[in-house]
């Protein structure tokens, strides 16, 4: 178990948040409660997808990354574009070549395509997939997927392919090459990612099943744009630059994982909603006939990432475009770079990968029984429309964040409506009781004068229909 | 099947309407989400939502309706699941794999396999099931765990 607190890429800017409870319903993980007026991430479920990024209206949840200050603190640093990073430029004059000499442009001592690593990883994953009897098996290059599935599908972990993301493999092999090369140490060489997505920057900070990150900065796809975007035009063409074939490349796109893995039975899913529905399903025994599957928290890919800029559609045609030029095969060297390093283990993941539950009530199973049963009670009472006001995403949420401590019944509107409505009764009913003692009706009892006047407005209407 | 010392701490039942393809599922969904609440082994979790899907499906495809309850005591899960309907003619051959009696409409929409009374055997530390021909089916099913161990 991680002591430390988690860090996230995700978070809150508490003075644009109007505390207007859409957040709250779209998170996957239901990591986000509105208290006091203002959301509140809950961090140990927070998966750093970045769904709250994309839904907010306020524009009140950032993600957090690295900037280009950071490469002045290196004396060698490297660029380590997306695949994506290619989908955000058009024109019939942009090449791969253009575009990573633009990031030399900007400061970068060298480049390394993540498609190129992608290139190894699926070559990684076809050995993987062929030596493997579980089924399905998932791919485990999307940083939020493999959270989701540490949180809200434990029994999965054995599905995950334990294999090392195209940017880890990348970072790593573009600093081996250069500590050979130059005879420099780690440490001063500068890896940054062109990151498409938070949950990329938070993988960084805080790697699972690495020890330790290769990466050293994590920069938005979003800020790199509009460098590399107005000193494009200026550049020539660098093929020599560029080594990941179309395959790689593809790899930013939904669907284009499962192409370059090329197995029997592959079936790619984007979006996380969708991820959701089918890791519900495989673990009711379906899909067990399927051999890979490729698990895309954005929809449309990584060209969908909430760090992006162009529209994921328009990226996806763009990407199709630039790979038109370039081979659809890997090159030789990589395939024959490939088996080497792959005898010594170079892609594995370094350590497990654990699950991390969020939705145990106690860890004492005696306690979980008795919570669960005043969460049942609780839940009765709440009016099962979701409506999201008291600031937990559903009524389960709530009698949850109730049973739990974190949030009261008079939370719900409703609850606390019918509260105020039998306490106003009851003052009603109270300010008509006339004492005896004041009472000029001999026989009169307390229920006797409601019954009185609850008769009143039959009097006004005879007294209306007379005049 | 033989009854332990042990009485349920908590207990759910779900109803199961005949032909509804639409809600199918739901019960699994639910018990999963339940079992994870009361912080089981996330295999255990797997093989309870596993042999109550099967047997969910069973009761949609096959019978007139039905419906499962589960106990949970403090070392099992008890998953009793009962319908009226037409009844198993050959209990040995429903439990080979590949056998199924499921009409080819259903075939088609990828139920009917023929997987799921061995599916939900493979799940149990515990089965057992009886059958009458016109009347309907009910089926035990018992998955230990050491939560309250």
């Amino acid at each position: 178990m991680r002591l430390q607190p988690y860090f996230h890429s995700v978070t809150l800017d508490t003075d644009s948040c109007k505390g207007c409870t859409i957040c709250i319903k779209r998170c996957p993980t239901e990591a986000i409660r509105v208290r006091h007026g203002k959301a509140r991430i809950l961090e140990i479920r927070c998966i750093d997808c970045g769904e709250c990024i994309r839904t907010c209206p306020n524009h009140a949840k950032r993600a957090i990354a690295d900037d280009f200050s950071l490469l002045d603190k290196y004396a060698y640093t490297v660029a380590l574009p997306a695949p994506s990073f290619f989908g955000q430029f058009s024109g019939h004059d942009v090449t791969v070549g253009k575009i990573l000499q633009a990031l030399l442009a900007l400061g970068f001592t060298s480049v390394y395509e993540v498609a190129e690593a992608a290139e190894h990883v699926s070559l990684a994953t076809q050995r993987y997939v062929n030596n493997s009897i579980i089924r399905p098996l998932i791919s485990s290059s999307c940083p939020a997927i493999v959270r989701l599935i540490q949180v809200r599908f434990p029994d999965l972990i054995d599905h995950l392919i334990p294999i090392q993301a195209p940017v880890d493999i990348a970072a790593r092999f573009a600093k081996e090459m250069i500590m050979r090369k130059y005879g420099l140490r780690r440490e001063e060489i500068g890896a940054f990612f062109i990151t498409p997505c938070p949950a990329k920057v938070t993988a960084v900070k805080q790697p699972i099943g690495l020890e330790s990150s290769w990466v050293d900065g994590a920069i938005p796809i979003a800020d790199a744009y509009a460098r590399v975007l107005r000193i494009l035009p200026r550049l020539e063409d660098t093929p020599s630059l560029q080594q990941a074939s179309a395959i790689g490349i593809h790899w930013g796109r939904a669907s284009g994982e499962k192409y370059a893995i090329g197995a029997d039975k592959t079936v790619a899913v984007d979006g996380i909603q969708a991820v959701i529905d089918v890791l519900s399903e495989i673990e009711i025994g379906k899909f067990h006939d399927i051999d890979f599957i490729e698990c895309q928290a954005c929809r449309g890919g990584c060209v969908g990432g909430p760090l992006t800029v162009q529209n994921p559609f328009l990226a996806r045609v763009n990407m199709e475009s630039l790979t038109q030029e370039l081979p659809d095969k890997m090159s030789p060297e990589i395939v024959h770079e490939f088996e080497q390093r792959y005898s010594t283990g170079a892609y594995d993941l370094e350590s497990d990968i654990e699950p991390r539950p969020i939705l145990k009530l106690d860890d004492d199973f005696t306690k979980a029984i008795e919570k669960m049963e005043l969460l049942e009670k609780t839940l009765d009472s709440l009016p099962g429309l979701d409506c999201g006001s008291c600031g937990s995403p559903s009524c389960q949420a709530l009698a949850e964040d109730i049973v739990q401590g974190l949030a009261t019944e008079g939370d719900c509107v409703f609850v606390l409506r019918d509260g105020v409505q039998s306490l106003a009764e009851e003052l009603l009913d109270l300010a008509r009781r006339v004492p005896g003692s004041i009472s000029n009706e001999a026989e009169t009892s307390p229920g006797g004068s409601l019954q009185e006047s609850m008769d009143e407005p039959e009097i006004g209407e005879q007294e209306g229909s007379g005049t | 099947m033989t009854a332990r010392g042990t009485g349920a701490l908590m207990s759910v039942t779900y109803e199961i309407v005949a032909g509804d393809f639409v809600r199918a599922g739901e019960a699994a969904s639910k018990l999963k989400r339940v079992l994870q609440q009361l912080g089981l082994d996330p295999t255990i979790i797997r093989r309870a939502a596993i042999a109550t899907y099967e047997a969910e499906m069973n009761i949609v495809i096959h019978s007139y309706g039905g419906h499962i309850s589960v106990d949970i005591t403090c070392d099992s899960i008890e998953i009793l699941c009962e319908d009226s309907g037409p009844g198993i003619p050959d209990i040995e051959k429903a439990l080979q794999e590949g056998y199924s009696t499921a009409s080819e409409d259903v075939r088609e929409m990828g139920f009917g396999a023929g997987m799921g009374l061995p599916n939900i055997r493979r799940s149990a530390d515990d089965f057992s099931i009886e059958s009458r021909i016109g009347q309907g089916t009910r089926l035990q099913v018992r998955i230990l765990h050491r939560a309250g161990e």
